[in-house]
């Protein structure tokens, strides 16, 4: 079943199985709450099906209104893209606050 | 007698500061306070806290520089566990006068206002240089638009807060834009707010500091996550 794979699909195909069971060790080790654990393995696990079954995007594609499946992947990952780069300065805030807190409880001890 | 804690957040300002203090020390002698002089070390590398300590005034010490919205935050929590029945805040780079106190405390003290806000577009003698007039201006018009508050300055340091308003107030952000927070604040707890004219001394140091017209945009930024936190 392999050799009718592309290699580009073996590639990513191989890419993304390595990045679930990343994700599943995460939660094993408790670092990744059950939550963040369903997002990331139900993103991984979509874009495993769209790489082993492409046409699958162009269904998706149909649905939308957007010519080529390849395209819904695309726009799909930069909205993703946008949108993990905003909870990550969301993540970096909340942590400059935590920061912040810790530095003034020390300043009004004294 | 009721008790006003003088807030003034510094960052390597050991140029100016023992002049700063000196005349602050003059100028609050004829206050009908108990007043403090609080300087919010705000990680500096100089001798910024070692020349507010010789001058008498109380010294806050942030290990590590955390930006003048997390000094002040510092100054208004000292101001709640004194606890201090006024707080005012003031620039510790010698732009502000001393004699300009009084005015600020007026409506606090007349319990017409909860917060008072010291306006440098208020006063008509102002000589602020043409950029800083826009740049003010347009900052005005963010306050406006992410918090519903008109304001003449919302970049001014000097602000003069009751006891309702130092309980109320939880700044959440840690540099520039916390003087645009204010606005927020002040809202969101329904306080009164007035501004008064004051008198603003530009020396090139002075000048140096303060919100340059190109953070705008990281400001605007920096509001949007706060709103969405």
């Amino acid at each position: 079943m392999i050799n009718n794979f592309l290699p580009v699909q073996i590639v990513f195909g191989a890419f993304l199985l390595f990045a679930v069971s990343r994700v599943l060790l995460r939660l094993k080790d408790g670092t990744l709450a059950l939550n963040n654990f369903i997002f990331w393995s139900g993103l991984f696990i979509l874009a495993l099906i769209g790489v082993i079954r492409p046409e699958l995007t162009s269904l998706a594609a149909d649905k939308l209104g957007i010519n080529r499946g390849s395209d819904v992947v695309v726009y799909a990952s930069i909205l993703l893209m946008f949108y993990l780069i905003f909870r990550t300065n969301i993540l970096l805030e909340n942590l400059r606050h935590d920061l912040t807190e810790l530095v003034r409880k020390l300043a009004l001890k004294k | 007698m009721q008790q006003l804690v003088l807030i003034l957040p510094a960052l390597n300002e050991a140029e100016v500061l023992a002049g700063v203090l000196a005349r602050l020390k003059a100028g609050i002698k004829k206050l009908p306070l108990t007043t403090e002089l609080v300087v919010v070390n705000d990680g500096s590398t100089d001798q910024t806290a070692v020349i507010a300590g010789k001058a008498g005034a109380t010294v806050l010490t942030h290990l590590i520089n955390r930006g003048l919205g997390a000094a002040l935050g510092t100054g208004l929590a000292y101001a709640k566990k004194q606890p201090a029945d006024f707080a005012i805040t003031f620039d510790s780079d010698g732009q502000h006068d001393p004699a300009d106190i009084g005015k600020v405390l007026s409506p606090l003290f007349k319990n017409r206002a909860d917060v008072v806000i010291g306006s440098r577009s208020l006063n008509r003698k102002s000589k602020m240089p043409f950029l800083r007039r826009v740049n003010n201006q347009a900052f005005n018009v963010l306050t406006w638009f992410f918090f519903g508050k008109t304001t003449t300055d919302s970049l001014s340091g000097f602000r003069g807060f009751n006891r309702r308003a130092i309980k109320s107030i939880n700044l959440k952000t840690e540099r520039m834009e916390v003087s645009n927070e204010f606005f927020a604040e002040i809202k969101r707890h329904r306080l009164r707010l007035e501004e008064v004219p004051i008198k603003v001394i530009y020396t090139p140091y002075s000048m140096r500091k303060g919100v340059q017209p190109g953070n705008i945009f990281a400001i605007i930024f920096r509001l949007v996550l706060r709103l969405l936190r």
